[in-house]
């Protein structure tokens, strides 16, 4: 089921300036703005996004990204843009499909449909001068697009974005989205002071023209909106915007490594992680830390831990490939005991895949990828203000445990832009300088506790510390294993180390209902498409909850006992699975979701799935369809 | 307040005088006459004459034969993944501008498998030794060609005989941009090999040097000849790089003045492989180093949380 704008029962028809003028009232709005690359449509869907967090509206954003830089323009495989979700209250997901769709072009328009990502029932504004261009292929092409979307409810609006930009700007390229933004000002009544600050602020390295010229445009569309358009929608604000911020995934990743007292990271250019490294690099620089863009992701890898073995725990972030060229020097961290941290921003799969949508593809790859037994902590934030603290306790525990923490995000959370509380940074997060005291005599560089497997690291330039890490099996005092029992007691003293993690983790709660028909578990991004799912099936009567996994090595404690108070268990995640009703496919063979592998492995529960592998987060009404075909097909409803 | 690393090294009272006995660890485990063995006793020497502190000390070698050395050593060490010292050591040189680092490669290692690190760390120019072992083979796994075996010499790989001509390290490293020390000795003279070690570690900058190693076991014959007829090698003798012992001026006659500044003598000298030599070929000390250029003092907690707090209002809604 999708949520329709108009006819939405809290829709209210009334009034404004003129009668002509019609305001609808939801507590929810989805707009999309696309053009061609290089046409800033993503910079009006931010700031958009941004005003309406400041204005107190629940928002989510999510990018709307082609895989090259300038790909050709009027094209559906160019599109660019941004996806901005507004509420009343927190906004935790994309949404279904879009309410209102702007696109600077009818091809890249084309592409937003054809995808079946606007609601029927959508409005749409749409730059006209295709229509009347003086090469004849392109009106063709408007034309052709215009007759396939009149199969559809849409209400085209059409907008002459050119010629009213050319009354300003000599190139419009450069000044549509202002004007688009004038628009969507208008239509959601965005408060112009604050959209005028918030354009200032993004062109403030720019000369003051520029900002000027740009709050020219944003003008222009405001009231050429007021002037021709009769139809505007309230999402009022009902959230207090004090002590609140506002920022993507890899921002909170950057942000949350530098409160939790890392000052090295290394890394390697690799969608869509790399911007994590594009705010550390100013960011770093300031207080005396570094960020190493190294010559490969191996590289990145060993510089890191070389710099973590010589003192405070590094980190390294990449995305589904360099993970896989990394795993040899995770498998080190593993074996030497040296902390790190890797943040893995997922995207789509198996080799190059999708390099700019998002997956949760590698969390078997994270887990497994390296050689031999490599017991880690492999944890998922679930949104953007989680990514912001994993990174706090990710670097603590890896410095606790001597472990290797890879933490997983994905592009859906690394470029989806999110309002979170401020957090009050503490300067305990920072944990506290590696202990450097004189080793005591005989105290060997693995001095494992028999319990915990837990041991003090010797860091370089500490007395009485001089040994030897090596990679081969070894035994309390690194020396190289000739002896066979070493290492049977070696690989038990770094798997015990999960175990005594696992014990200081809380049972994760459950949202919904402790017992009913379905429980359906989820990790990562996913999770405020899978609750909004939750909160629909609920409405309906149906007994359906869900819960929502931050560590997934070791997996948190509790799951077996709550799987068993639910009739059926399943889990939702972006990532390959085989249909039961697929040719071939049977119970035996078939191959599901990576989370469902890891539950059905670790509490011998016959957990099922649902996955899709589309590039794009996963929308809270195909899970709600899900939900409630699972429960009747169950006959449990 | 700012810390700067060196303050994380808590104070050893400073009047201990280090004796060879101070840097030696496990009792080395190559085979009998081994080329390695003799890095080792050079590399203790050094650490002896210079007086570096074992726990300041870093060693980080790969995977091989020759990367066995950082467990014989009584110092810091790091016995990696093969082909993979150089980045390891480079993220300990960052973080850490105060401690020694040496790296010890084999040829496989360090011009094969790490082949991309060569020529990175090389560029980076951090401050370190690296030592390349190179005994034209592949040892630990038994006898397979390695990128400088010489063309036509039989391996268990290639048993026809390695196809290509050999790869020349040096030749290589002095076309890489910003190289700033290029060497090469032999293990088979101590003298010699001491001297450059030590004229390396004096160096500011990565210091490359390619140690002529002896292989009993699989390639026995290839410096033969050459141990036993000095007259088929020369040294390069100059005061700004290694000036050439007393005690080999008489055993090898051939001494060659070259000025370490002089880069392209260094490649013309590196290029042509009729003949072995021996000495510094480069040396440029005022070239940029990455650890100093991106050195900056680092701040407090509560510093960081000022700059964080500063960055976030940029955020505040």
């Amino acid at each position: 089921m999708t949520r329709a704008l108009v006819g939405d029962d809290t829709a209210v028809k009334a009034g404004l300036e003129t009668s002509r003028v019609h305001t609808i009232r939801s507590p929810q709005c989805t707009v999309e703005v696309v053009s061609d690359s290089g046409e800033g449509a993503q910079k009006c869907g931010q700031t958009f996004g941004a005003v309406s967090a400041k204005m107190g509206n629940g928002v989510w954003t999510v990018e709307i990204i082609p895989a090259e830089i300038q790909p050709p323009p009027r094209s559906p495989a160019g599109a660019s843009g941004n996806r901005i979700r507004i509420g009343e209250d927190v906004v935790t997901n994309w949404g279904d499909r879009t309410n209102v769709c702007i696109a600077f072009n009818e091809q890249v328009l084309l592409a937003r449909h054809l995808l079946d990502s606007i609601e029927d029932d959508a409005i749409i504004l749409v730059e006209n001068m295709w229509a009347t261009h003086k090469d004849e292929d392109i009106r063709a092409e408007w034309a052709a697009v215009m007759e396939k979307l009149g199969t559809r409810n849409y209400r085209i609006i059409e907008v002459p974005m050119e010629e009213e930009c050319l009354t300003i700007v000599d190139d419009p390229r450069k000044g549509k989205n202002m004007f688009v933004l004038g628009i969507l000002c208008w239509m959601f009544d965005r408060d112009m002071e604050i959209t005028r600050g918030q354009i200032a602020h993004a062109f403030r390295k720019k000369a003051p023209e520029v900002t000027q010229r740009n709050h020219d445009l944003l003008e222009l569309g405001y009231s050429w909106a007021d002037a021709n358009l009769d139809v505007r929608i309230e999402v009022r604000p009902g959230l207090s915007a004090e002590n609140t911020l506002v920022m993507n995934g890899n921002q909170a990743i950057a942000y949350g490594a530098v409160a939790a007292g890392m000052d090295l990271m290394a890394m390697y250019p690799i969608t869509p992680a790399t911007s994590v490294s594009h705010q550390l690099g100013e960011m770093f620089y300031k207080f005396g830390g570094v960020v190493h863009q190294a010559e490969d992701e191996i590289a990145a890898a060993g510089v890191a831990i070389g710099a973590s073995y010589s003192g405070k725990v590094a980190f390294t972030i990449t995305s589904g490939p360099g993970l896989a060229l990394k795993t040899e020097f995770l498998g080190l961290s593993v074996m030497t005991e040296i902390p790190l941290v890797v943040v893995n921003v997922q995207r789509g799969g198996p080799s190059t895949g999708l390099p700019t949508k998002v997956e949760q593809s590698d969390l078997l790859a994270a887990m497994f990828g390296q050689p031999g037994d490599a017991p880690h902590v492999v944890m998922a934030p679930a949104t953007i203000e989680e990514c912001f603290h994993a990174m706090i306790t990710a670097r603590r525990i890896a410095e606790t445990f001597r472990t290797l923490v890879i933490v997983m995000t994905d592009a859906n959370l690394a470029t989806g832009v999110q309002p979170f509380p401020r957090p009050t940074l503490d300067p305990a997060w920072q944990g506290s300088r590696p202990d450097m005291s004189p080793v005591p005599e005989g105290k060997p560089p693995y001095d494992w506790d028999e319990q915990t497997g837990l041991s003090r690291r010797f860091i370089p330039g500490t007395a009485g510390g001089m040994h030897t890490l090596t990679g081969l099996a070894h035994d309390e005092n690194s020396r190289v294993a000739y002896a066979s029992a070493v290492n049977q007691k070696s690989s038990t003293m770094r798997s015990r180390k999960m175990a005594v993690l696992h014990s200081t983790l809380r049972p994760p709660s459950v949202y919904g209902a402790e017992s009913g028909d379905l429980l359906v578990v989820g990790w990562g991004s996913t999770k405020g498409a899978i609750e909004e799912a939750v909160d629909r099936a609920r409405e309906e009567g149906l007994s359906a909850a869900s819960v929502h996994l931050r560590f997934l090595s070791p997996l948190e404690p509790g799951l077996k006992a709550m799987f068993s108070r639910f009739k059926k268990v399943m889990t939702v995640e972006i990532n390959y699975s085989d249909e039961p009703d697929m040719p071939y496919i049977t119970d035996e063979n078939r191959r599901r979701g990576q989370l469902a592998w890891l539950l059905r492995a670790q509490t011998l529960v016959d957990v099922d799935c649902w996955t899709r592998v589309l590039g794009e987060p996963l929308q809270p009404g195909a899970i709600h369809q899900v939900i409630r075909a699972r429960i009747s097909k169950g006959g449990v409803a | 307040m700012s810390i700067s690393c060196c303050s994380l090294l808590t104070p050893v009272e400073d009047d201990r005088e280090f004796t060879l006995d101070d840097y030696e660890g496990a009792p080395p485990r190559w085979c009998s006459g081994c080329g390695d063995h003799s890095v080792l006793t050079a590399a203790q020497r050094l650490l002896k004459d210079e007086q570096l502190k074992p726990e300041e000390t870093v060693f980080v070698s790969g995977i091989g034969c020759s990367s066995r050395f950082p467990h014989y050593m009584n110092t810091y060490g790091f016995h990696g993944l093969h082909g993979r010292a150089l980045p390891v050591a480079t993220g300990v040189k960052l973080n850490r501008p105060d401690l020694n680092v040496f790296v010890v490669m084999g040829d496989g290692d360090c011009v094969s498998i790490g082949a991309g690190h060569w020529m990175h760390a090389t560029r980076y120019n951090v401050d370190m030794v690296a030592m390349m072992l190179d005994n034209n083979i592949y040892g630990l796994t038994k006898m397979q060609t390695s990128p400088t075996t010489p063309q036509g010499y039989k391996s268990n790989t290639q048993p026809q005989g390695s196809w290509l001509p050999a790869l020349n390290p040096l030749e290589a490293t002095l076309g890489i941009t910003n190289a700033s020390f290029v060497a090469q000795t032999a293990e088979w003279i101590p003298a010699h090999l001491f001297a450059t070690l030590q004229a390396a570690y004096r160096h500011r900058g990565f210091s490359f040097v390619r140690v002529l190693q002896r292989c009993p076991v699989f390639t026995e014959d290839i410096y033969l000849d050459a141990v036993r007829n000095p007259e088929m090698i020369d040294m390069l003798d100059h005061p700004d790089g290694v000036e050439v012992p007393d005690s080999l001026r008489q055993i090898y006659p051939n001494q060659l003045r070259h000025d370490p500044l002089n880069l392209s003598a260094a490649r013309d000298f590196a290029a042509d492989t009729s003949r072995i030599r021996l000495g510094v070929f480069f040396r440029d000390e005022t070239l940029p180093r990455y650890e100093e250029t991106r050195h900056l003092p680092l701040h407090t907690a509560e510093d960081k949380i000022r700059v964080l707090n500063e960055e976030l209002d940029s955020y505040a809604v």
